[in-house]
């Protein structure tokens, strides 16, 4: 039976449910427990923002804080999936992938392939990430093109709460290593979601609104904003539809361009920088594959090739809004057909 | 001949000796082979040769039983063949061939074999340790005694990844074991400025864990040595950094022309600290093994590599579709 909870509960309760089905799932992360060793409360913590509060209770041994040692965290992942365990390791900010990504991307990732398809690593790491909470630099970003960009990666991006709990269910039980992204500003975001076990397959797109002008490929938080720029569109007569891919990695190229052959029009909204970014992948499918079908140029809605900035005018000048994502819209809408 | 082992040796038996030096010659005539024919040109990109670091793949892994694990460095080849990966495959791997181990696609730097607890040869310096970690814990969370053991070079040994492995051993108190093969050289700097001539075995004491150090050309050192280590892990006593003191007794990559090392200083470690003159003296010496038992061997080990990389060079190489297969279990 559904419930409205957060997306925070739902991936809380993804990971009592997989644990509780399957006994090889462990967790583990800096603070994941959040009080070992201390003479104060267990579990006191339970993650650095309470994700996964009461874990620790209810599966003591399977349930690991660690030092802060990013590579050793990521590489005991990709050592535990090798040996029989689905790991789920926490990498708390994403931004933090600068001290371990050897361990994710040149061990756990390539294994398969370097053996010669004898390997299985079935981990998960699941990591924080997005700006919009005026953490600054280095713990903003939107990291998923560069996982994306590495073979043997899966690489998930939930939106609602629905989606978190279904797909972090998927992650665990998959075979290969998959990277699970959170952003930090979803995490209270109420939905309807189950009470029960369900899995969502990868490469499976959500159309997240039907429409017939133009077509949003969102990820993330970006979902979000650009149901509220459709909103704004449909009062001024242009008809949105949004796509969420939901996986970068497999990505479900299918429902994007059948949605790109319907409008016509291309508008790709992604957190992440824009240099060989997201947004670029998903000009470059379409442009390729469905030139024919465009009735304009592909947008692309990003930040700017910037850092993450800090002061709240600046991080607000950062991230796409409503406002430019409904701009782009109505500029792509408005473009004449190439000759 | 004598049932009793020679002094020093420990309670080996001969059927351990006779193994320990079936691996190590192994691993010798592979090397050495390997050395041989490389210069030929027919063996694509880059090796790294184990010869003269025999004794402490033979005298750590002969600890290990079939679900014990391995993590192992560039210079992987001897771990590989003590962990008893197929030693006709491995050949067959490094020649790029589809009979390969890992079916072309690792080569010398990632030859592995899951299936026998060898979780790979690794290109990055330092990127076994955290793995082990990992299958420690696997090992604990489902209560069995399976013990994993990485192998790391005096240069893998600054890693950030060796130190932070250590570190996560200790706090998770893990059945694991360092082994540190310090030859000497990281590539081509010495340890005596990399680590400043400081011992690594040292640096346990640091992550609360016993470090000790030994001699790695002496099969029977390491191997007691490893031996408690390994029982300590096994028993619950949680992990131990063991440092081997070795040479090595070609470059740091075949073609390596080795300028930064002493006048004589491989001719040297060959006719002084070579670990299966080493093993054969103290063993027939007292009559303990024949030295006709370690002639079959070598000549059983000669045949092998011989058929080893005929058939290598003979196989079928992989076909270009090869190229998008194993990538995912499912995509």
């Amino acid at each position: 039976m559904a419930r409205n909870i957060s997306f925070q509960q739902a991936i809380n309760e993804a990971l009592a449910q997989e644990m509780e089905r399957d006994e090889t799932v462990v967790l583990f992360g800096e603070d994941v427990v959040g009080g070992s060793g201390a003479p104060g409360d267990d579990d006191a913590w339970g993650g650095v923002l309470g994700i996964t509060k009461g874990l620790y209770p209810k599966f003591p041994n399977r349930v690991l804080d660690t030092p802060i040692s990013e590579s050793a965290i990521m590489g005991a992942a990709a050592g535990a999936a090798s040996s029989g365990l689905r790991p789920v390791a926490e990498l708390m900010f994403v931004d933090f992938l600068g001290v371990c990504l050897d361990q994710i991307f040149n061990q756990a990732a390539k294994f398969r392939y370097m053996f010669g398809g004898k390997a299985v690593t079935p981990m998960v790491v699941r990591t924080m990430f997005g700006a919009g909470i005026r953490a600054a630099s280095q713990h903003s970003q939107a990291l998923y093109p560069i996982f994306t960009h590495i073979p043997g990666l899966k690489v998930v991006v939930p939106s609602n709460p629905y989606d978190a709990k279904g797909l972090l269910i998927q992650a665990i039980r998959d075979d290969d290593p998959v990277i699970f992204l959170e952003h930090k500003a979803l995490y209270t975001l109420e939905g309807d979601v189950p009470e029960e076990p369900y899995a969502i397959p990868f490469a499976e797109a959500n159309i997240v609104r039907e429409g017939s002008d133009v077509t949003i490929v969102a990820l993330g938080r970006m979902v979000q904003l650009a149901e509220q720029a459709a909103g704004e569109l449909a009062g001024e007569g242009i008809d949105v539809e949004i796509v969420d891919p939901r996986t970068t990695s497999p990505l479900d190229t299918d429902t994007i361009l059948e949605s790109v052959e319907n409008t016509g029009r291309l508008v790709v909204v992604d957190e992440a920088n824009p240099r060989c970014g997201f947004a670029a992948d998903v000009v470059a499918l379409v442009a390729q594959e469905a030139f024919a079908d465009l009735k304009a140029p592909p947008r692309m809605v990003t930040p700017p090739h910037t850092p993450v900035p800090f002061s709240p005018v600046l991080e607000d000048a950062y991230v796409p809004t409503p406002a430019t994502i409904a701009d782009a819209v109505r500029a792509t809408a408005g473009a004449a057909t190439p000759a | 001949m004598s049932a009793v082992a020679p002094p020093g040796t420990g309670d080996v038996t001969k059927e351990q000796v006779l193994e320990a030096y079936r691996v190590m010659r192994t691993i010798r005539e592979f090397e050495e082979r390997l050395h041989r024919e490389f210069a030929t040109g027919e063996i694509p990109g880059f090796v790294h040769l184990y010869a003269g670091e025999e004794a402490i793949a033979a005298g750590v892994i002969g600890h290990l039983g079939p679900d014990d694990y391995v993590a192992s460095t560039h210079r992987g080849h001897g771990h590989a063949i003590a962990k008893g990966c197929d030693v006709k495959g491995m050949m067959a791997e490094i020649y790029g061939k589809a009979t390969g181990i890992c079916r072309g696609k690792g080569g010398s730097m990632h030859i592995a074999d899951i299936d026998q607890g060898m979780l790979g040869a690794n290109g990055i310096v330092g990127g076994g340790p955290p793995l082990v970690c990992g299958v420690g814990l696997t090992a604990k969370v489902k209560g069995t005694d399976q013990v994993a053991v990485s192998f790391t070079g005096d240069g893998g040994s600054n890693q950030g990844t060796f130190l932070e492995a250590l570190n996560l051993a200790s706090a998770w108190h893990l059945p694991v074991v360092f082994v540190v093969e310090n030859n000497g050289y990281a590539e081509a700097t010495s340890s005596a400025f990399h680590q400043a001539g400081i011992d690594v075995a040292k640096r346990a004491d640091g992550f609360g864990m016993p470090g000790v150090m030994v001699d790695g050309f002496d099969y029977f050192a390491v191997r007691e040595t490893a031996g408690e280590a390994i029982a300590r892990a096994r028993a619950g006593g949680g992990p131990t950094l063991v440092e081997c003191k070795v040479g090595r007794y070609y470059g740091h990559f075949e073609g390596d022309q080795q300028t930064y090392r002493g006048p004589n200083e491989v001719e040297d470690l060959r006719r002084d600290r070579d670990c299966l003159d080493h093993i054969a003296r103290r063993v027939t010496d007292g009559g303990f093994v024949e030295q006709s038992d370690l002639d079959a061997i070598d000549r059983a080990v000669a045949t092998l590599i011989d058929e080893a990389v005929a058939e290598a060079k003979a196989a079928p190489d992989p076909t270009p579709a090869d190229v998008l297969t194993d990538v995912y279990v499912t995509y």
